[in-house]
């Protein structure tokens, strides 16, 4: 009896500090994975937040917030203090997002690349980054000439084994004997880390580096190298000026302003995005002209044929790494079998870390 | 010609009230540092202040917030506080409590789905003496052959991370997880009761106070406690004395190593709710500076593992607020470890002023 008094008791005051703390203010919020500083991932979230406060409407964004129980914490603070609209800008924070929008009906979250909508105020989204790796891999295919492509990955997780996949099948269909060798860092950022992956990829052949890691690390090393390479999130060319080719840049900000906007005048919903070249949420930076003309005029063709549709990044036939056929010929692989991808194509050496 | 000489004396008299002042001084000369630091980053300091140390307490969810991160810095500090009292420098807390999280998170596992009032204990005993064998490779090492146990535990820890990296990668990871390296959720029986509703705050705390207690009693009414504190004054004493100085350090790095390992199922249990890679932001490194905050004094770390976490809190709110950076954060806990250091140096040590005169030491 006792103790459930105290537990209302505990539970209205908690209210109420809850509604106290809200303000009139329309504000947006934005938890980050790594530092704004880190010219990758983090940085293009941070230039999408800027779109929106360009738009008029307030923001606050709060940096490298770790997986695990800050996230959480960071999450409902922002909520607390009278955000109407979060964004959560990486996968890990997909559990902390959800749970916390269960306690907040009002408030409307936005969590990048999950695939979970446990409430109705949970919006996903994501870009079809693959599609930028498809062009990275017709480039790399074109200049390789020990026909070994170093890539340095993440978490072994769909989004990075298609990414690695895309590259691969690109490539094999313009140089047959490509190899892809992967190095995982198990980090979004760490560029010592980083730094080490593509130096032992160098070391074992690579001639061209790419990621799918959030700093300038690889690029930076590839650079003193004297090795080809292709910038990640960000136009990384301003670190790596000779050796890169071109960098897949996830441009944010339209959709930030969109969503933002709607969740100001009411009219936001529930979606699940998945936006890519066509949108524009994926885009390339300008080719460098060291590749030859030639091959800028392909890599850009291609690029307005993976926008238009006429080029599937994924298409038949495809097998696995044991021979096994994954996609038939003629037939292109569905969003479905894109978001559950977790096996390597022929052609990636090694296996995915299990 | 005259030079100025400079003196540094010991003290012979330090009064012990004076002793558990200075972490007042120190915290008071950071919040100082810090007000300078806000100024001319160009921010009003006194407002910056109050988003950093009393805005993350101002509501009820925050000071169970605080609670909620004091409460593994403060068990941990406890069970360091035996390693240092005794002059046995353990740093890799952070590794025991790693261990000690795998061992309870797969007592975990194996119980996953299943419901019983014996999950949690077996856990956090599990835990416990995950965290006690992990200490006592370093213990061991150094009673039997001499090794430097800075070294051997710090490195532990990144053999540590790297088997949890291991697991939660490969043999124990979520089969419906994507692949993500994480397990699978806990199931209900596995997690640490909440206190209130809506709030993070578990019966964790219970082991940390109890912790505390347990230690006061140990450390100041028995025999054992007697000879930690000895051995940590002089060792020469202690040998003289014929205390049995192996058997010691391999229960001190026990009782350090199962406080770490229960912190860690604590923190898998409570609010994270499974193993992934990033169960603890660092805790076991943290809690040295809340140790020595805290004077090694059971009492002293409740008080330091609260003003501790409230730095991490505080960086939070600041940058929620004011868009500080977080990273002022670490700054902050650098400057209570730097300003306490300096002021026990300046309480044992005297620094004297004379006029030298060069001159007469030529005649």
């Amino acid at each position: 009896m006792y103790k459930n008094f105290l537990r209302y008791l505990i539970s209205a005051i908690f209210l109420i500090t809850f509604s106290i703390s809200a303000k009139a203010d329309f504000k947006v919020g934005f938890v980050y994975i790594g530092p704004t500083g880190d010219h990758g991932w983090t940085y293009q979230h941070d230039e999408g937040r800027k779109a929106v406060e360009a738009a008029g409407i307030k923001t606050t964004y709060v940096e490298s917030v770790k997986y695990g129980a800050d996230a959480e914490r960071v999450i409902r603070q922002l909520a607390q203090s009278g955000h109407d609209l979060i964004f959560t800008t990486s996968f890990g924070y997909m559990d902390a997002t959800n749970k916390v929008a269960k306690d907040f009906p009002n408030v409307k979250f936005e969590h990048a690349t999950g695939y979970k909508r446990e409430h109705s105020n949970v919006s996903t989204y994501s870009a079809r980054f693959y599609q930028g790796r498809t062009i990275l891999g017709h480039i790399a295919g074109k200049l390789t000439k020990t026909n070994t492509i170093g890539y340095i990955a993440s978490f072994p997780i769909p989004e990075v084994i298609r990414g690695i996949n895309a590259m691969t099948l690109a490539a094999q269909k313009v140089n047959p004997n490509i190899k892809t060798k992967i190095v995982w860092v198990f980090s979004w950022y760490d560029p010592g880390k980083e730094a080490e992956a593509a130096q032992a990829l160098i070391d074992q052949g690579a001639d061209i580096i790419m990621q799918h890691t959030d700093s300038t690390a690889p690029v930076q090393t590839a650079e003193k190298a004297g090795i080809w390479s292709f910038g990640q999130a960000s136009d990384m060319q301003r670190f790596a000026p000779k050796s890169i080719l071109t960098s897949i840049i996830d441009d944010w900000a339209p959709y930030y302003v969109e969503r933002a906007i709607a969740a100001r005048d009411g009219t936001w919903s529930q979606q699940d995005t998945w936006h890519g070249l066509k949108e524009g949420m994926v885009a390339m930076s300008p080719y460098n002209k060291g590749m030859g003309a030639d091959l800028v005029k392909e890599a850009e063709q291609l690029q307005k044929d993976l926008a238009s549709g006429k080029i599937h990044s994924f298409t038949g036939p495809i097998y696995d790494q044991k021979g096994n056929i994954l996609v038939a010929e003629g037939k292109v692989a569905d969003d479905g079998m894109l978001l559950g991808m977790n096996v390597y194509v022929k052609g990636v050496e090694g296996d995915i870390p299990k | 010609m005259e030079d100025l000489l400079i003196k540094i004396e010991k003290r012979n008299d330090v009064p012990t009230t004076l002793y558990f002042f200075t972490p007042f001084i120190a915290i008071i000369l950071t919040i100082i540092g810090g007000g300078i630091i806000f100024y001319t980053l160009g921010f009003n300091p006194i407002e910056a202040l109050k988003f950093y140390f009393i805005t993350p307490i101002s509501n009820l969810y925050g000071f169970s917030e605080l609670l909620l991160k004091a409460t593994p810095l403060c068990l941990i500090a406890i069970g360091l506080s035996f390693c240092f009292k005794s002059n046995n420098w353990n740093i890799g807390a952070e590794g025991q409590l790693t261990f000690g999280a795998i061992v309870g998170g797969g007592v975990a596992l194996l119980f996953y789905n299943q419901e019983g009032f014996y999950i949690l204990p077996l856990i956090i005993i599990a835990g416990a003496i995950g965290g006690m064998i992990f200490a006592l490779i370093p213990a061991i090492l150094k009673t039997y052959f001499n090794t430097n146990e800075i070294l051997v535990s710090l490195m532990l820890v990144y053999v540590s991370k790297l088997i949890l990296d291991y697991l939660v990668v490969g043999p124990w990871s979520n089969p419906e997880g994507f692949n993500f390296p994480e397990t699978r959720q806990f199931s209900d029986s596995a997690r640490m009761p909440l206190l209130f509703e809506g709030l993070r705050i578990h019966a964790g705390i219970f082991i940390a106070l109890a912790a505390v207690f347990v230690s006061w009693f140990v450390l100041y009414k028995t025999y054992l406690g007697f000879q930690i504190k000895v051995s940590g004054l002089s060792l020469k004493t202690a040998k003289y004395a014929g205390f049995k100085g192996k058997t010691m350090i391999l229960i001190v790095f026990m009782i350090s190593g199962a406080c770490a390992g229960m912190a860690g199922v604590g923190e898998i249990t409570g609010p994270i709710g499974q193993l992934h890679r990033m169960i603890s932001p660092d805790y076991g490194f943290t809690a040295i500076i809340v140790a020595f905050l805290g004077r090694l004094n059971p009492f002293g770390i409740i008080f330091a593992s609260l003003v501790v976490s409230l730095t991490y809190l505080g960086a939070e709110t600041a940058q929620i607020f004011l868009q500080i950076p977080q990273y002022t954060g670490q700054v902050f806990q650098g400057m209570i470890l730097f300003f306490l250091l300096a002021s026990d140096y300046l309480l044992f040590f005297k620094i004297k002023f004379q006029n030298f005169n060069k001159n007469e030491l030529r005649h």
